[in-house]
């Protein structure tokens, strides 16, 4: 398989190849990849792409998952994307 | 290990300032950080850069970063798109007359250092900027050359050149205190108890560097304050300019990856000295009223789908200047921090300068009078200019 075609991360359109080339330039954990490549932050807030590269860095580290270190999980609200005018409403209260 | 210089604190500030030192070869550096580069306020900022102040110490400075800004990429070679530089002005909006003449004011310091701001009506708020809402908009100035740039890799960026010219920096390593003897600063002791020697020591930790300065017997009125912000999923290119109002308190911007981000100061702001007080979570309070004055003054957004709030610190000081230059009571101590919501656009100038300071070169801008010891002295400098 071709790693230029393999998406990890369908927000940002980040394909294997460019994860596997940012964890070699140094950013090598979750929380380095989602502030260089913006893996993560797009709206489906790393529920798809999270174990993904979690993997993905486990395999460059030769370590199990469990032993690589990604911060505290952060809730950053609203978990799921939301429309303003949904919220339009309660907000002019 | 002795060095001639350790920072602590990886944000821009002292990421930046190790490169511009590394620049002027000032000798071996160590930049300890204690997560992340950018792990502080830098990372949870909104990105924004602007000239628009009203001080004449931050319309001299912002001037000249944004002239390193629009310089970065040969600089630091990286491409403006790599650093997500973006020049779409900053629309500032007056909701009184008494707001509007304080913004001409403002303007005119800006003419005086040479930026072309533009004093708008609201007749030209709609004409240029018809996304804009200009119900209770008394006029405006606008300058083109505010903007954005992406706090991550401007940071990344200094950080490689820094790298490159020599200067160590390590992750992971909180600096558990600053050792002091005989009034002389004589380096750091690690949290692992290791330690570090150095005869001078720069503290850019923002508001992490007050307690930080504790350990050497230093009280600097330097505080943490949340401020919370949020994300939008990405759009096309429909909004050129920061869209923002001094008195309401919104910033709105779109960035050049397409999503808006936007933010609103706390009603009741707190006072965070310590480390342990510090606070991120984000709140509904803020949702409902950031949701609020977007949809009012950017009518658009009502459709635009909302992916993430998260909050930062502001780091503040009692006049809302950097506290940076060398500490009185401490040989080879120095501080810069207090950015006061504005240290990352601040940044490189701040960088440049203070590296000129810390090598014995004259300054261009003369930042003497934000040594940290004018607290003390009640020498404030004052900046009408901010929000919240």
């Amino acid at each position: 398989m071709n790693e230029e075609n393999i998406i990890v991360c369908r927000c940002e359109d980040i394909t294997l190849r460019e994860l596997r080339e940012a964890i070699k330039e140094g950013y090598d954990s979750w929380d380095k990849l989602k502030r260089y490549l913006r893996i993560g932050m797009g709206p489906c807030g790393g529920k798809t792409c999270r174990l993904l590269v979690l993997r993905e860095l486990a395999m460059v580290k030769n370590a199990p998952i469990s032993k690589l270190y990604v911060r505290k999980t952060v809730v950053r609200p609203p978990t799921r994307s939301v429309p303003f005018n949904a919220l339009q409403k309660e907000a002019s209260l | 290990m002795t060095y001639e210089l350790i920072i602590i604190g990886g944000g821009i500030q002292g990421v930046a300032t190790a490169y511009e030192l590394a620049k002027r070869r000032a000798g071996k550096i160590l930049l300890l950080e204690k997560t992340i580069l950018t792990g502080g306020s830098t990372g949870s900022c909104a990105a924004g850069i602007r000239a628009q102040f009203g001080s004449e110490f931050n319309v001299r400075l912002m001037a000249r970063s944004l002239e390193i800004f629009e310089h970065m990429d040969e600089e630091l070679g990286y491409t403006k798109e790599y650093l997500e530089l973006w020049q779409g002005g900053y629309l500032v909006l007056a909701y009184s007359g008494k707001e509007f003449e304080g913004l001409k004011r403002n303007a005119e310091v800006q003419h005086r250092f040479g930026l072309d701001t533009a004093i708008l009506s609201p007749e030209e708020v709609e004409r240029d900027f018809p996304r804009v809402n200009i119900d209770g908009v008394v006029g405006a100035t606008y300058h083109s050359r505010d903007g954005h740039a992406d706090p991550f890799r401007v940071t990344f960026a200094y950080a490689e050149a820094a790298r490159k010219l020599g200067v160590e920096i390590r992750e992971w390593t909180p600096v558990s205190e600053i050792l002091v003897q005989n009034g002389k600063v004589r380096g750091v002791k690690l949290q692992d108890g290791s330690e570090e020697y150095s005869d001078r020591v720069l503290v850019t930790a923002g508001a992490w560097s007050t307690a930080l300065l504790k350990t050497a017997g230093i009280d600097l009125p330097l505080w943490g304050e949340k401020h919370e912000i949020l994300i939008t999923e990405p759009w096309e290119r429909v909004l050129g300019p920061m869209v923002i109002s001094f008195s309401r308190g919104f910033y709105i911007q779109q960035r050049p990856h397409g999503s808006f981000i936007m933010g609103l100061p706390p009603v009741n702001p707190e006072h965070w000295y310590e480390p342990e007080e510090f606070d991120f979570s984000s709140s509904m309070d803020f949702l409902m009223r950031m949701t609020k004055e977007a949809t009012h003054v950017l009518p658009f957004l009502q459709g635009v789908n909302i992916v993430r709030q998260w909050a930062g610190l502001y780091e503040m000081t009692p006049d809302h200047h950097h506290a940076i230059g060398p500490v009185d009571e401490v040989e080879g101590l120095w501080v810069a921090a207090g950015g006061s919501g504005h240290g990352f656009m601040f940044g490189p100038a701040m960088a440049e300068q203070l590296s000129k300071w810390m090598s014995g070169n004259s300054m261009d801008i003369d930042l003497t009078p934000l040594a940290p010891g004018r607290f003390k002295k009640g020498a404030l400098v004052v900046e009408p200019a901010v929000v919240g």
